[in-house]
């Protein structure tokens, strides 16, 4: 490689630091935000908001009948809904801020919030 | 009526080769990108040459005339787009700035070019983000901007750094007037 020798000792440094902050980011940016609290919605009304550090199944009444909802150490899911196809139990654990689980058919709503709330969409 | 401009040499030796980088910009967007803004960025490289030859001045002289000639034959002048090409050549150039006052014996032209390349990409971001876009979904093509600023960055570096070694080492005075 004859470019090879067009870099300097401080390039290679420049270089290096360069992969290094790349990494950095990939890392900060791309493993999502981390959720402050669980908020639960049923018939559009907000039923509850808990904290995400402390394990509890919470339950929620619908048309259909008791949704439970789960919480874990950082993450939260729909354990049990009375809903036919059973969407937004197979949805499985919400583990970033915006991530949802709906179960429609019971009017349950289970979203895990960040920090800052993010914008579903935007138009120019 | 005709109207006389004095022109200076220096001012010659600037056209052309804004010129020369206007043509790698034309060039360029012909080049299909996957993502909009990851682009090779090859107008840089003269920048770079002009910079290493003629000073800061000239370099920034050059970059901001090929981004305003560039928008208007590209139609893009004034347009969202405009505005990231001229505040990526801003914050670039701000980069240049510093970056020549790094000791030449360690820090050569790849360093200037991948250090221009990233202050161009956050500056651009910074415009999206604050401006355009205020979503923090914008955070999640961070790491994808900045790896292609350190490749295309590194890249036009060893161009230009071959280029300035086949040049002649003194500047020549490229155009006499008349």
């Amino acid at each position: 490689m004859k470019y090879l020798a067009y870099f300097r000792p401080g390039d290679w440094l420049t270089l290096a630091l360069g992969a290094v902050l790349t990494g950095w980011l990939a890392a900060n940016f791309w493993s999502g935000a981390a959720p402050q609290k669980v908020v639960i919605r049923a018939g559009g009304q907000l039923f509850a908001e808990a904290r995400l550090d402390k394990p509890q199944r919470i339950r929620v009444p619908g048309p259909l009948g008791v949704s439970i909802v789960e919480i874990q150490a950082g993450r939260a899911r729909v354990a049990a809904d009375p809903s036919p196809r059973q969407l937004c139990v197979k949805h499985g654990w919400l583990s970033h801020a915006g991530d949802a689980a709906l179960c429609l058919p019971n009017q349950l709503s289970v979203e895990l919030a960040g920090a800052v709330r993010r914008f579903d969409s935007l138009n120019y | 009526m005709q109207i006389e401009l004095n022109t200076t040499a220096d001012d010659h030796r600037i056209a052309k080769l804004a010129a020369a980088a206007l043509g790698l910009t034309l060039l360029e967007a012909a080049i299909p990108s996957p993502l909009p803004g990851v682009k090779p960025g090859l107008a840089n490289i003269i920048t770079l040459v002009v910079l290493a030859h003629f000073g800061w001045r000239s370099a920034a002289w050059v970059t901001l005339l090929r981004v305003i000639a560039g928008s208007l034959l590209l139609g893009t002048f004034l347009s969202p787009t405009f505005l990231l090409s001229i505040s990526g050549a801003l914050a670039s150039l701000a980069m240049l700035a510093f970056a020549q006052t790094l000791p030449t014996r360690f820090f050569g032209t790849v360093t200037q070019s991948i250090l221009a390349a990233q202050a161009h990409f956050a500056g651009q971001l910074a415009v999206v983000y604050f401006w355009l876009i205020p979503h923090a979904g914008v955070a999640y093509l961070i790491p994808i901007f900045a790896a292609a600023a350190l490749l295309f960055g590194t890249i036009n570096g060893i161009a230009a750094a071959t280029l300035l070694a086949r040049l002649p080492s003194t500047p020549q005075p490229t155009c006499v007037t008349p």
